[in-house]
């Protein structure tokens, strides 16, 4: 149900995100969503890549700082309101997210959202009451 | 009550102790005169011959030794014994430049074991206890020179060493150690370890540590303290002089006594080399009297400290050293305030998730200092989410202050993106422009 996503830390500095980026590319690594949380001196780049494990391995060999965190995949309705009701029925369990970002699906209907919250296991089970889908790893690494 | 390794010497009285001293300087002075050509040549260029050293008032006309000397004469040049004599050699990490060797002759070495045994016994230990020697034993002194005290004194003597901090935990329980020596930051990183074991001070047995080779607070001492369920006592000494056991603390904990019998002292100004009275903060200067294969003579060791006669309850006599203030070749003023550079390391690692490589930025903006610390990011530290970190550059940025009484705007960095010397972060960047 839950979805590894790898949290780099980046310097404020020119190349840094590039370098990083580049790492990725020559490993065939394929970046299916990606967020940027920034401050005044470093930033944390989230992604969700198709190969997490190859990808966190790479990344520590060069050297980088990252964490693997597991956090939840939702798909909601791509239609105005569709996210303030995922965010209700969070709302309604007592459930505080940390932070969530979205990403493009190849389908019509659905809209993606990434979400770190505080307990993963409650916040599955109130969204599964509501009937939203959840993805599990493999959903997304073959999206 | 207080017992003592040797009370003879560690309760002399002042003209005993001061008789001694001249007598054991004269010889020693004579001896690398005659043995050793750095010392002759140093000595005939000062206009001071053998004959003119006949007491410690006379001290002070010999000229200083300082680690350059050691680093041109490298590896076997102040040696004052031939090499079929030493059986022992031990070495200086270099980190400034070309490392130093010191060696040690049998004598040497039963007088390093005397000056740390009167350490772990004034620290209460006897031949009952378990000693934890968790200094890294190789070329650095503290492993062996704990050791050979202990073993002197007749411990059941653990050689654990430094590293996998959780086999330490293990053995500090299962073994039943009573004493403990290492570094002080090393001291919190075991508490910390045992306290992420589920293991609490009752279900081990440490009564009393020695902590020494770098600078701590007295917050430190009371944190260490709390956490082991321990007394921590001060142990001081350089590699070059003899490791450590040249001072050490009592169980007033008020300033390390000097095993003057073996080491003189004198405290002078860095600035000009005046030697200062009793009670003024000064550089501190050794002079071996005892040692055969490496005695330096008014050796300048760039701690800063005040001596101390006051009267100790513990009923030695020897002279008290307080705590090194740390390293005048390395001193900061920024905002007026004193800072040492190894205050912040001590403080980096006693958080215990965070690395020991930092950066000092000190800068000049409408007249006031500007303090950064760079702090290089670990992964034990690393979190996804911004609130996390930014507590970790709080808590860093509190833990600073509380010890500088200054505050320091902290940067957390990338893994190895500080640049290093011979393993060892350049630590200092001074872009204030005072003088032009």
């Amino acid at each position: 149900m839950l979805v590894k996503q790898i949290s780099i830390f980046v310097e404020n500095k020119p190349g840094r995100l590039c370098s990083v980026t580049k790492l990725l590319k020559e490993n065939d690594i394929d970046i299916r969503a990606l967020s940027i949380a920034d401050t005044k001196d470093f930033g944390i780049l989230r992604i969700i890549v198709n190969k997490p494990e190859l990808a966190s391995n790479v990344l520590k060999n060069a050297g980088c700082t990252i964490s693997v965190t597991n956090v939840i995949a939702i798909g909601i309705d791509d239609k105005p309101g569709g996210l303030a009701e995922a965010m209700e029925c969070l709302y309604a369990a007592n459930i505080s997210v940390e932070y969530m970002y979205a990403f493009i699906s190849k389908s019509e209907n659905e809209a993606y959202v990434i979400m770190r919250v505080e307990n993963n296991d409650k916040a599955i089970e109130a969204l599964k009451e509501h009937n939203y889908t959840i993805l599990s790893d493999k959903d997304i690494y073959e999206m | 009550m207080s017992t003592y390794w040797n009370k003879e010497m560690e309760c002399a009285k002042l003209h005993e102790m001061k008789a001694l001293q001249s007598c054991r300087l004269s010889q020693t002075v004579r001896r690398v005169y005659e043995k050793v050509p750095f010392y002759r040549d140093k000595m005939i260029t000062a206009g001071v011959t053998p004959d003119d050293i006949r007491s410690i008032e006379d001290l002070h006309k010999l000229p200083f030794v300082v680690k350059q000397d050691l680093r041109d004469t490298y590896p076997y040049g102040m040696f004052a014994v031939p090499m079929d004599d030493v059986v022992e050699l031990h070495a200086s990490s270099g980190t400034t430049g070309k490392q130093i060797v010191v060696g040690y002759t049998q004598h040497d070495l039963d007088v390093w074991a005397e000056c740390t045994a009167r350490a772990l016994t004034a620290a209460g230990a006897d031949k009952s206890d378990f000693m934890h020697v968790s200094y890294g034993y190789g070329l650095f002194t503290g492993g062996f020179g704990l050791h050979y005290g202990a073993e002197k004194i007749g411990m059941t003597t653990i050689p654990v060493s430094v590293g996998n901090t959780q086999r330490q935990v293990n053995i500090i329980k299962d073994f039943g150690s009573t004493v403990i020596c290492c570094t002080p930051s090393y001291a919190l990183f075991i508490a910390e370890t045992m306290h992420e074991l589920g293991i609490t001070k009752d279900q081990i047995k440490l009564k009393a540590g020695l902590f020494g080779a770098e600078p701590w607070t007295e917050e430190m001492r009371k944190d260490i303290e709390d956490k082991l369920g321990l007394k921590a006592y001060d142990i001081y000494g350089l590699t070059e002089v003899i490791g450590p056991g040249v001072a050490f603390e009592c169980e007033e904990q008020t300033g390390m006594h000097i095993n003057e019998d073996h080491f003189i002292v004198e405290t002078i100004d860095p600035d000009t080399g005046e030697v200062l009275p009793e009670g003024e903060q000064g550089e501190l200067v050794f002079t071996c009297i005892t040692k055969e294969a490496f005695p330096l003579i008014r050796y300048r060791t760039r701690d800063i400290g005040v001596l101390s006669r006051k009267e100790c309850s513990c009923g030695r006599t020897l002279v008290k050293m307080l705590k090194p203030r740390g390293r005048s070749d390395d001193m900061l003023i920024i905002r007026g305030v004193n800072v040492f550079p190894s205050q912040i390391e001590s403080v980096l690692l006693s958080m215990g998730n965070t690395s020991p490589y930092y950066q000092i930025i000190v800068g000049r903006e409408n007249n006031t200092d500007t303090f950064e610390i760079k702090v290089e990011m670990t992964p034990d530290m690393f979190s996804d989410t911004v609130k996390s970190l930014e507590e970790k550059e709080h808590a860093i940025k509190a833990a600073v202050e509380s010890t500088l009484g200054i505050g320091a705007k902290i940067t957390l960095v990338e893994p190895k993106s500080l640049p290093r010397f011979e393993g060892k972060a350049v630590k200092v960047i001074d872009n204030r422009k005072l003088h032009d």
